[in-house]
């Protein structure tokens, strides 16, 4: 017994106080590939390596649509190491849950050189991923929302429907003593009747289709679906086959989506944040309905 | 390329087998396949297993119709104290499409020849329990690693039951059906328990949920996409799975990867492996209630994380093999990080075992609960962590080399009590183990290459590839097929062996353990599923 307490003590607090601070995290860390469409004057070679199809190209005689999909992203930074004029960088972002799919996907379309170089670029359409990432008033927000709304506590339940396992890694560590989830007075539930989020992993394999259908029914209304990693926004790697119906979206209404492969568990948690303010939206609409 | 050894083995089983067998080929030294004749493996079986005491690895098939006319059955054999493997190649022919099962008196490959079934459409004739595995009943009848069936084939919507429970008789006997969505943060899959008042009679498992088409979407994706395809086999092994897939390119291609390239992949593998031993540790504990132990496991398990991060830029490892070593190479601040925190955690996790092995109710609980004997493993043919505590000797690392593992020595704990205390003994010991190998790799080798140029991929070539990843034996088959594509791939993960201890070690345990052996075996639902 002394020799428990006596560990605890020496250990001390190792809790981060992230999103109240900003997280720490290793410089090396691979992040959002970011894109600079001024400067690129390439995509071919990053869309070559791209493994999940997250960088496409459209190309007719003279133009060439380039798609940028962090839905589908998995950070490996190959993009940035295959393009040589600097355009492409890895950052450390990883903030980049959002309630709207569209805010995932970029796109550029540029015109053509004859060797098939980017000439300049017509139109970007940039839409912001980074608008709901004002993480620090984020969580106080939702602070107060589970606080005032929600009885101090939110319940959350999480299915696996069909991932590799990587993000139940990082939803599992979102409970260790360092993130510590718990603070904000979340918790995972083992049952749907509980529940008033439903966290979402893997591309939906055809298997659990069902089952995943009925834990959401199971579910009390209000309650919201979060979409984590990027086989659930987009079936990923995986994509959609004869045993994978591909993103969480085709089967059930998505509010929140959380990019990673897998998301950190500061991403999950800013995405959980997230969807708890969709929450509260929809009990206050309830309530005044 | 021919030895002289194993011309004296062909000669010696053409003499015993007559003209069944046809050809002898290495492609490499430690890869040596022979040809049969036909389908019939039991009489080579019979003798490799009499006569050398060889171990059947694995079992897969191949779909060469539009080449070779037939299906091909691969059984792979390995033999105690020789780096070889034997691939048994059986032509299965496609007007019979049958193959005689070796089932019946080699359970171990039950499971997987029922795979070929469903996947293939072939038919292990005298298989004692020919059910679906691998697609569930509700599925129609398709057979989607043939050839002739595209990846993208959009199938009907399923009716009727996934799967018929055998029922259970007997006065007070119940059937308690859990999952596929269980109550913590885990993987799907559907447990049927009979019980008797308190003791498990017998489990039954419908696996396969999370199936997603991975290995024939191998087929599909040029290799250098496929690296990150074979990193989300399972997640919690995505270095080892990234590490066997990259082998097997690199040995069907004659690829050398340099020195400390297979040093920095010896430590990445040995850093996953401490990092899942601990979390597995704290996750023991915690189902017997001893959640002090867990917090501080769980928080070291984070710092191996953020370790894992700070060397590779993911959490899990991911993005840091590639076929020809190792992405990028590491930086004095990288090194620093390295030999820091595997020193630090050393000290740490000392005082965690140090704080179980002074919990007696943790011992109590955890002793001759969930027992697997080590007759039943050595038949069910388990591997790993869950077979070295019942006494099955095997460790890939060291009965076949690769990456840098000959340059270390280690030892490989093997125990014959087989219960939960000794699972979670095996990953202790092994832990210490893989901390004196980091700690002898980190230097080595420091100033060579870690990563050559990889040339265009040679077409229609096969490799073999095998890894010891924390849970136990990985293996990968691949054929190479034109512009930088695979023919076939194949994944065994070791949780596609081990379920089968989970359902034998449970018997006569009340199901308030269950969660706890289950715990101690910790298998991959997505490796065995794909
Ligand atoms: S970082 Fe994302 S966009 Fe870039 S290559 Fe990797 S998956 Fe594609």
């Amino acid at each position: 017994m002394f020799k428990i307490l006596q560990k605890t003590v020496s250990t001390g607090t190792v809790t981060v106080n992230y999103p109240a601070e900003p997280a720490k995290i290793s410089e090396r860390f691979r992040g959002r590939p970011s894109f600079d469409f001024d400067k690129w004057k390439d995509a071919r070679p990053a869309a070559d390596v791209c493994p999940t199809g997250a960088i496409s190209l459209s190309d007719n005689d003279e133009s060439r649509n380039v798609t940028v999909d962090y839905g589908l992203c998995v950070f490996c930074g190959l993009c940035a190491e295959a393009s040589s004029d600097q355009a492409v960088r890895v950052t450390q972002e990883f903030a980049l849950a959002t309630s709207d799919r569209r805010n995932l996907v970029f796109t550029a379309e540029y015109t053509l050189n004859a060797d098939r170089t980017h000439g300049g670029l017509r139109k970007v359409d940039r839409r912001l991923v980074d608008a709901e990432t004002d993480v620090e008033s984020l969580g106080q927000k939702a602070r107060d929302t589970i606080q005032k709304i929600l009885g101090r506590s939110l319940a959350i339940r999480e299915v696996d429907a069909g991932s590799c396992n990587g993000c139940e890694l990082e939803i599992v560590a979102l409970n260790n003593p360092v993130h510590d989830i718990e603070r904000f007075g979340i918790h995972f539930v083992a049952s749907p009747r509980h529940a008033d989020m439903l966290l979402v992993t893997g591309p939906v394999t055809r298997n659990m289709e069902l089952a995943l259908l009925k834990t959401h029914r199971a579910m009390a209304e209000p309650k919201v679906v979060v979409a984590v990693g990027a086989c659930g926004i987009s079936g990923g790697i995986f994509g959609e086959n004869y045993a994978s119906l591909g993103s969480v979206d085709k089967v059930l209404p998505v509010d929140v989506y959380i990019p990673g492969c897998p998301p950190r568990p500061q991403a999950l948690l800013h995405g959980i944040l997230l969807a708890v303010g969709r929450l509260a939206e929809r009990l206050h609409t309830d309530r005044a309905g | 390329m021919m030895t002289q050894a194993m011309s004296a083995m062909f000669e010696a089983l053409r003499q015993k087998l007559g003209p069944q067998v046809q050809s002898v080929r290495a492609d490499r030294e430690d890869e040596i396949y022979l040809l049969l004749a036909d389908a019939d493996i039991r009489p080579i079986t019979e003798h490799l297993r009499g006569q050398f005491g060889a171990r059947l690895v694995t079992v897969f098939a191949e779909d060469r119709r539009a080449t070779e006319g037939v299906f091909f059955n691969y059984y792979v054999f390995e033999q105690k104290g020789s780096a070889q493997y034997l691939i048994v190649q059986a032509p299965v022919r496609s007007d019979s499409l049958e193959f005689p099962s070796l089932s019946a008196e080699l359970p171990a490959v039950n499971w997987q020849e029922r795979e070929i079934q469903d996947w293939f459409g072939l038919k292990a004739a005298g298989h004692p329990n020919p059910r679906r595995v691998a697609l569930h009943d509700n599925w129609p009848d398709v057979y989607p690693l043939r050839k002739d069936f595209p990846l993208e084939t959009v199938l009907p919507p399923f009716e009727g039951e996934r799967h018929i429970y055998r029922p259970a008789f007997g006065e007070g006997v119940l059937q308690v059906p859990v999952g596929p969505v269980h109550a913590g943060i885990i993987e799907p899959g559907h447990f049927n328990f009979a019980v008797a008042g308190e003791p498990i009679l017998y489990l039954q498992l419908r696996m396969f949920y999370t199936h997603k088409g991975t290995e024939k979407l191998f087929e599909q994706l040029p290799i250098h996409k496929a690296v990150f395809l074979a990193e989300s086999i399972s997640g919690d092994s995505s270095f080892s799975h990234g590490t066997a897939f990259c082998q097997a390119i690199e040995r069907a291609a004659n690829i050398e990867v340099p020195l400390r390239g297979l040093v920095m992949r010896t430590i990445l593998l040995e850093l996953e492996r401490i990092c899942n031993h601990v979390g597995d540790i704290g996750a023991i504990a915690t189902d017997v209630g001893f959640v002090i132990a867990n917090a501080h496991a769980s928080r070291l398990k984070e710092t191996l994380v953020t370790l894992n991060e700070q060397l590779t830029g993911s959490r899990l490892l991911r993005g840091m093999v590639c076929v020809g070593g190792v992405r990028r190479s590491w930086d004095a601040a990288q090194l620093g990080a390295l030999r820091s925190t595997v020193d630090s955690f050393a000290r740490e996790f000392r005082d965690l075992i140090s704080l179980i092995d002074r919990s007696e109710s943790t011992r109590d609980r955890l002793e001759q609960t969930g027992v697997l004997r080590p007759d039943k493993a050595r038949d069910l043919g388990i591997v790993g962590v869950g077979g070295r505590a019942s006494g099955v000797d095997l460790d890939v690392r060291r009965d076949h080399p690769y990456a840098a593992y000959s340059r270390y020595s280690f030892r490989v704990p093997v125990y014959q009590a087989g219960d939960v205390w000794h699972r979670m003994q095996v990953r202790i010991d092994e832990v210490n183990e893989s901390i004196g190998i980091v700690q002898n790799a980190m230097a080595d080798g420091l100033r060579r290459e870690f990563r050559v140029p990889v040339p265009p991929i040679p077409s229609d070539r096969c490799a073999l590839s095998a890894v010891e990843g924390w849970r136990g034996e990985i293996i990968h088959w691949i054929r190479t097929g034109p512009d930088n594509h695979l023919e076939r791939c194949k994944i065994k993960d070791p949780s596609l062996n081990n379920w089968p201890a989970l359902v034998e070690a449970v018997q006569g345990n009340i199901i308030a353990d269950f969660p706890v052996i289950n715990k101690s075996f910790n298998l991959s639902y997505s490796g065995t599923d794909r």
